[in-house]
Order: C-alpha cells, then structure tokens, then sequence
C-alpha cells in the first residue's frame, strides 16, 4: 500500500560494507534453527506455523508488492484445502498431486474471483474480493463434496512420490519445510523478475505504469493468481498436516487473520509475513488453552498495528539504526 | 388457492414481506455507510458491530433499565452515535491522511473487538427481544396474514432513509456535507469546522447502524453474531449500487432484499448467493455501480 | 494607517519542497494591492500560506492585530479573511444559491443577498442550477460574491481573470472598484497587470519565494520596462 503523506525524512545510514554477507549467515543460522526444531518444538506446532508463515507471504505478494488489499483470501487457502483433501482421501491420490489439484483449484479461482475484483480499484477492491469469497464460502457450505459444518476429515497424508511415508511426523515435517523454503524462493524470485519490478511500479505509481504502455490489469491479475496458487499450496498442505479440511479455512475471518499477520509482522518485507504469522499461530497456541477471548485480542491488535505501527514489527527492525547497517530495506 | 408461477400468492406474499423487510435492512445499513463513505472515505467495518451494539443497548436497555421499546428506539441510536464520535475524535481521525484501506482495516479490528467483547460476556446464542404491545399481532389483508410489527419495519425504515436524504439534500448541514465531500479543505477555508462535521457525519453513520439494530432486535433476535455476515452482504448491496449516491443506496438496499426473497420462493439454494452474484454481474457490466458516479 | 494585515519573513514548504524564502508584505485597510510575478514563483502558495490552507509555514502572519500562525484553518475565516482560490472551487454538488450561502457570515457588514443579486443579477436568474453549470466568468462572480456575504474584512483574490472574456474581465473590474468604494481591503494575485493597474493601489513583484520589488501605482508607467523583463509579456 502507499503511504501517501508518509514521507520519512531519509536518514543515510549506509549499510555496513560486509551486511550482506551477514545476512547471509543470519539466513543460514535460521534454516539450521528450522532443521533442528523439532527437537525442541512440538512438530504440529510447527507445521502450523510454516504453513501459515507460507499463507501470509502469498498473501503479502499482494498487498506489499502490487499495492492490492484482498480481504478473501480464506477462499483460496481453505479451497485447496478442500480440493487437496477430497483427491487425496476420496480419488486416492499421492499427496504431492493431491497438493498440485489444490494450487491448481486455487489458481483457477484466483483467475475468476482477480478478474472480477480487478474492474476495480483501492477500498472497492477489497470489499469485492471480501463479497467473492463469501459467495464461495456459501458455496463450501452447501456443497456435498464438503461435508458442510464437518467438513473433510481424516485426510491420509500418504506416501511421498510413493516412497516417503508421511504418517510419520518427522519426514511430513521435512516435508513441509521444503515446500516453505521452496514457497519462499518462488516468491523471492518473482518479487525480483521483471514482472514483480513491474508490479512495483504499479504500486507506486499506476498511472504512470500505464501511460508507460503496460497493460496493468494484466499484471494485476497475475500477481493476484500467483499469490491465490501460493495461498493454495499452503492450503493443501496444511490439509494434510491437520489431517482435515474444514469450514473454517473459507471465513472471512481467516481472510482476517492472514491480512493481521502480514501487518504485524510489517507489509512489503519477505521476512515480515513470517513474523508476524510465528506471533499470531504462537499467540493463539497460548490462548487456546485459556479462557481469553481471541477475537478481542485480534481487534486490538488491529487497531494498534493500524494506528501506530503500521510499518510492522519487521518494518520497524528494517528503518531502525541496526536494520539499516544491515543492509536490510523494505520495499514501501 | 390462488397459484402464481406454480407458487401458492400466500407463499410469494410471505417471503416477498421477507424480502422487504430483510431490504428495509440493506438500505437503512447501506446509508449509513454511504453517508460515511461519501464524507470520511473510510469503509465503516464495524458498520455491522454498531447495529448489533444498537440491538444490545435496546436490550439492555430493557432489561437493567425497564426502559421501553420507544424510549430505545431514540436513545440507542444516540448511545451508539455517542461512542462512535468517541472512537472517531480519538483514532479514526488521525487516520485520514493515509490510504483509506487503513480506515478498512482500523474499522475491521474495532469490529473483532466489539464482537469479540460482547461474545465474551454474552455468548454466541441470540437473545429474544419482544415487540411492544402496541405493534403485536397481525392484520389479515385476504391473500396474506401481515404481522403488524413487520410492517412497522418496512415503514419506519422507509421514513428515516426518507428523513436522511431530506437532511443532506435539502438542508443547510446537507451542503455543508455535500461540499465537504467535494472539498474539505476550502470548506474549512470558509469557517466550517469540518473536523467537527466529520465527526458528526460518522456519529450519524453509526446511530443510523444502531436504529437499524433496535429495529431489528424483535425480529431476529438479539446475538452478537448478528452484524458480522449482514455486513459483508451490505458491502455487496453497496458495490451493486455505487457508492456515489445516497438515493442509489436506498434503492438499491430494498430492491435487492426483495430480489433475495424472491429467490428463496423459486431457487432456494441459491438464495444466500445471489445477491454476490448480482454484485459480480453489475462489475462486468458496469463497474461503476448501478448509480455510481465514479468509475 | 495603520496595516490591516502584515506579514514578515513568511516561509513555506510544500512537502521537502521550500517553496518561500522570507516574504514580507504589508496591507493597509482599505487598500488593493496586487502580486505580480511568472509562473511558479509562488503567488498562489503565499495566499495560500496566509490563509493557513498550507500549514507547513513560519514568520510572522498579524490580521488585524492577531496571530494567525497559531489559528486553525476554520478560524482564519472567522477573523475577517475570505479566500477566493484560483480554480474558484464552486461546488458542484450545490446550487448557485447554496453555494452563495454555504460561508457562513463571520462579521456584520457584509453584504445582504439582495445587494449580491443586484449586483451580480446572473447569479439570481440561475440560483437554482447547480453551481458548475455556470460560465467560467460567471462562477468567479460567484466565487466573489459568497465571500462579500461573510462580512470578511480582507479579500485574498487569486488570479480572478484567468481565461475569462474581456467583457467579463472589465465586470469584475468593476466589482473590484465597487467593493473599494465600500472600504474594502483586497490582496490581489494577478498576471494581467494591465488588469491589475485599473484596480490596485500597490504593487509588488514576487521571484522565486520572495518579493523583487514594490511600487504604488502611480510608479507603473516608470517600472513597465522592468516589469516586461521580468515577465516576459
């Protein structure tokens, strides 16, 4: 999103001449800390949290790369949810097919749902996409296929390309790990084609983009599918951690919640997403067990994050002193 | 029996009525936002919380105060209003200068907190709020039995839409509003404390939100559940009808209620869906809205 | 006299952008003075700063005797200044009439709306129309007029005859000589100097952020070949 009176004054602090090999290790220390996790951690916990550190990064593609607030996009993570769910339990599929039907059922409604959101633009944007996927939660709740209000249960996970058994919590969380890291590197890689600086400047500046001659809708659309396809593998993999696909996964508040992790853990940073959804899925682990009410936590949060906090716990590492000798820049 | 398209009339008049009143609905919650919109340019998310804390304070009001149905009527829109100026004066102001998805998602948490609050002290289950003895009952018009409290709603939501078009139409606050929309700034340049009128616009939002609620508590129960779904299919009432207009907001509040009961008569499956799939049709065909003014 | 309004090292930024660079002006009661200068030299951003819709300012700013750095926007009125801003910003959500009322009357002595009307006799044919369906000319009388119903005591005109026909220039004209008649003060910001030598009592030259120089009428002739440099007309 642009900020449109935010200017802050540049403060130059260059960045420390071996920042990047710094970075490099604090990557390297992470992926060592994610492959020794779970010893420490309990590994349901865990996948939890990758797959939802996957959502939110999806979902960041959008709004922190092409400027575009989506407030549906349960309808992409819970549809494949379903469609990853029902191949895999019902048609019998391996679970790595079972994962492609679900990114490619959340591409395909990414492709419907972009087209029609896209006519247009800011706040009209997001009430549409939040109006779109509501239809389709209608749609969940009727619909045979899944079960409705029970939703599909008992998911097997399968064998891995026939080889790999994944009822074993290790190798399924291996497994996750590597469809994270592998999730991530996509984004990476797209953020810094020539289609995510495309991207870029139509977040900035759209009308320049298209008097420069690019058909922005197009780009728009793209982006919008990607980041529906990638919400999606997050989806179907998490059908088959959890083991079940529910009704939950398509509300509005899921569309919530992944939007309140990406602005907590700060908009348009590849490391904020992940975060932000660590805080909230650690968070509501902690509650769970307590009679707090999460759902006024999350309105405050909400609130707070909007009002003063708006660059993200990530945003705010990145503009700070340290941040900034790291080498580390946020793109809005 | 008289038979209409294959349908009994007393099934058609029935959820026709439905329709009206689910319509009265829309309308009166699409004006609000509208009204709110048109000024402040924040989306009101918790447009749907404030009917629901209007329908509570009714209850409340009756049940802690012994305060009856018409006293409420008056004084719950007020309290809502009250406590939406509050939060306005306070957070949502200092929110205008930035891009206005942010007063979406200010307004979005609001909305968790209040539901969240009142979920906690009250739980999920809807409350019954009885309808006052004078409007219990029904009268029989020959084709059908209309309860006398359901048109009550049809009527009383049609003069305060009626009553708020009047006031920014044809009032002198109405061109104060009217001018603000289009310049803030020179308006405030002529004397008018417009940081003032902002407040008032969003406070009269909010208590349109909270009429709306006591309308409705009689009618279907009083839950803190009760504004989270109704506000998203109010956000598609007021894509279908473009959010340049108040009069498209009213029109197309009712009109589309009664397209949703007629649905539920000859296609009931799809009646939860069809007004998002109007929505999706008006975006292809004309984005703008049915009465919008920008593209 | 003493000054109406007086106003010292004046800075004022748009944005990074520091847009003026110590303007001092001085305005008697009673007086019309006119800021002449090219394009982008800050005219309309010196109105704008002393009517307090650009914040972003410091120096000194005294109307009538008062402070007006320290006023909110929608005080400047109620002390006795009314804005007339180059794109005239009519209302087009507002009839003629709601228009010419939406200023609230900030000090008696404005004029009452069957003075305007006899004054502006087009404006009472199309009070009822939406106000932008008027002529250009005839909704910068409109512009004008809304403020003389305020009781404003000092007008900030910003370039009141651009694009407009010569009839419709020479009318204004006119209002302009009328409302001094009545005493009152008006800052003008004019390129047509030629205009602006039939109205005004003073001139002052802006460049770049601050005043170049300042003349009374009488001088005008004397200053034409500087002032053909400058401007380049």
């Amino acid at each position: 999103m642009s900020a449109k009176s935010e200017t802050v004054a540049p403060d130059h602090v260059a960045a420390h001449p071996r920042a990047g090999q710094v970075r490099l290790a604090l990557v390297a220390v992470a992926l060592a800390g994610l492959l020794a996790a779970p010893m420490f951690l309990y590994p349901i916990f865990l996948m939890k949290l990758l797959a939802f550190a996957l959502f939110a990064s999806a979902f960041n593609l959008l709004l922190g790369y092409t400027g575009l607030l989506s407030f549906g996009h349960a309808a992409f993570f819970g549809g494949a949810a379903y469609f990853t769910a029902h191949a895999v339990k019902v048609w019998g599929w391996p679970p790595e097919a079972g994962i492609l039907l679900g990114v490619a059922g959340a591409a395909a409604l990414g492709l419907v749902i972009g087209a029609i959101a896209i006519r247009r633009q800011g706040i009209y944007f997001a009430m549409i996409t939040l109006a779109l996927s509501q239809m389709f939660f209608f749609f969940c709740l009727q619909a045979p296929f899944t079960h409705g209000e029970d939703g599909i249960q008992s998911v097997p996970r399968g064998h891995l390309f026939g080889l790999i058994d994944l009822s074993q919590t290790l190798n399924m969380y291996y497994f996750v790990l590597a469809v994270f890291v592998i999730g991530l590197l996509v984004i990476r890689r797209f953020v810094n084609s020539p289609f995510g600086m495309i991207l870029k400047s139509i977040r900035e500046n759209e009308q320049r983009a298209i008097s420069l001659g690019y058909s922005v809708q197009r780009y728009k659309l793209g982006a919008f599918v990607m980041s529906a396809a990638l919400a999606g593998l997050a989806g179907g993999v998490k059908a088959l951690i959890f083991q079940f696909a529910t009704l939950t996964d398509v509300t509005w508040q899921m569309s919530g919640e992944v939007i309140l992790m990406t602005l907590l853990g700060g908009i348009g940073t590849l490391l904020g997403p992940i975060v932000g959804a660590g805080l909230v899925v650690s968070l509501q682990n902690f509650l769970a067990t307590s009679d707090f009410p999460v759902t006024i936590i999350t309105g405050v949060v909400f609130m707070i994050c909007v009002l003063l906090f708006r660059r993200g716990l990530v945003g705010e590492f990145f503009a700070s002193k340290i941040g900034k000798r790291l080498g580390f820049r946020a793109e809005s | 029996m008289v038979m209409i398209f294959g349908i009994p009339v007393q099934a058609l008049m029935g959820q026709l009525l439905v329709g009206l009143i689910n319509g009265s609905f829309y309308a009166l919650l699409s004006l609000g936002l509208a009204v709110i919109f048109g000024l402040l340019r924040v989306i009101n998310f918790a447009h749907g919380a404030q009917y629901m804390l209007g329908a509570f304070t009714a209850l409340l009001l009756l049940t802690v105060g012994g305060i009856n149905y018409w006293l409420a009527l008056l004084l719950a829109p007020v309290i809502v209003g009250v406590l939406a100026a509050v939060v306005e004066r306070t957070m949502l102001s200092r929110l205008y200068k930035l891009d206005h998805l942010y007063g979406l998602l200010f307004t979005f948490g609001l909305a968790l907190a209040i539901e969240g609050t009142f979920r906690y002290f009250f739980g999920a289950s809807g409350k019954p709020y009885a309808p006052p003895a004078q409007l219990t009952g029904a009268v029989n018009l020959g084709f059908m039995f209309l309860p006398i409290y359901r048109g009550w709603v049809v009527l009383a939501s049609l003069a305060i839409c009626i009553a708020v078009w009047l006031l920014i139409e044809k009032t002198k606050l109405g061109a104060y509003l009217r001018a603000a929309t289009e310049n803030p700034v020179l308006v405030q340049a002529f004397g008018v404390n417009v940081p003032l009128l902002l407040t008032l616009t969003y406070a009269l939002g909010a208590g349109l939100a909270g009429f709306a609620g006591v309308l409705a508590a009689p009618v279907y129960q009083v839950s803190p559940l009760m504004g989270s779904n109704l506000i998203i299919i109010v956000f598609a009432v007021v894509v279908v009808g473009g959010m340049g207009s108040i009069l498209g907001a009213i029109v197309t509040g009712y009109m589309l209620g009664v397209v949703e009961g007629l649905t539920k008569v000859f296609y009931p499956e799809a009646s939860n869906i069809v007004i998002f799939v109007i929505m999706a049709i008006v975006l292809i065909l004309r984005p703008a809205g049915l009465f919008g003014k920008e593209a | 006299m003493s000054a109406l309004l007086q106003v010292e090292n004046l800075q004022a930024w748009y944005g990074e952008s520091h847009v003026l660079h110590g303007v001092d002006l001085t305005v008697a009661e009673g007086e019309t003075i006119c800021i002449l200068g090219r394009n982008g030299m800050g005219k309309t951003t010196t109105l704008r700063a002393i009517m307090g819709i650009l914040r972003k300012r410091s120096g000194r700013i005294e109307f009538a005797g008062r402070d007006m750095m320290a006023l909110p926007l929608h005080h400047t009125a109620r002390a006795g200044l009314g804005f007339v801003p180059e794109e005239r910003g009519i209302f087009a959500s507002l009839s003629v009439e709601e228009n010419l009322m939406l200023p609230p009357r900030v000090a008696p002595g404005g004029m009452s709306v069957e003075e305007i009307y006899a004054l502006f006799p087009n404006l009472h044919e199309r009070r009822l129309s939406p106000g932008t369906k008027l002529s250009g000319g005839e909704q910068q009388m409109l512009a004008m007029a809304r403020i003389l119903r305020t009781g404003a005591r000092c007008l900030l005109l910003d370039e009141p005859t651009e694009g407009l026909a010569p009839v419709i220039i020479q009318a204004i004209g006119e209002v302009l000589q009328k409302l001094k008649s009545r005493g009152m003060t008006v800052v003008l910001v004019e390129q047509n100097f030629r205009f602006a030598a039939k109205v005004a009592d003073r001139f002052y030259l802006m460049d770049h952020g601050r005043m170049t120089a300042e003349f009374p009428v009488a001088e005008l002739p004397a200053q034409m070949d500087m002032l053909h440099r400058e401007l380049g007309v």
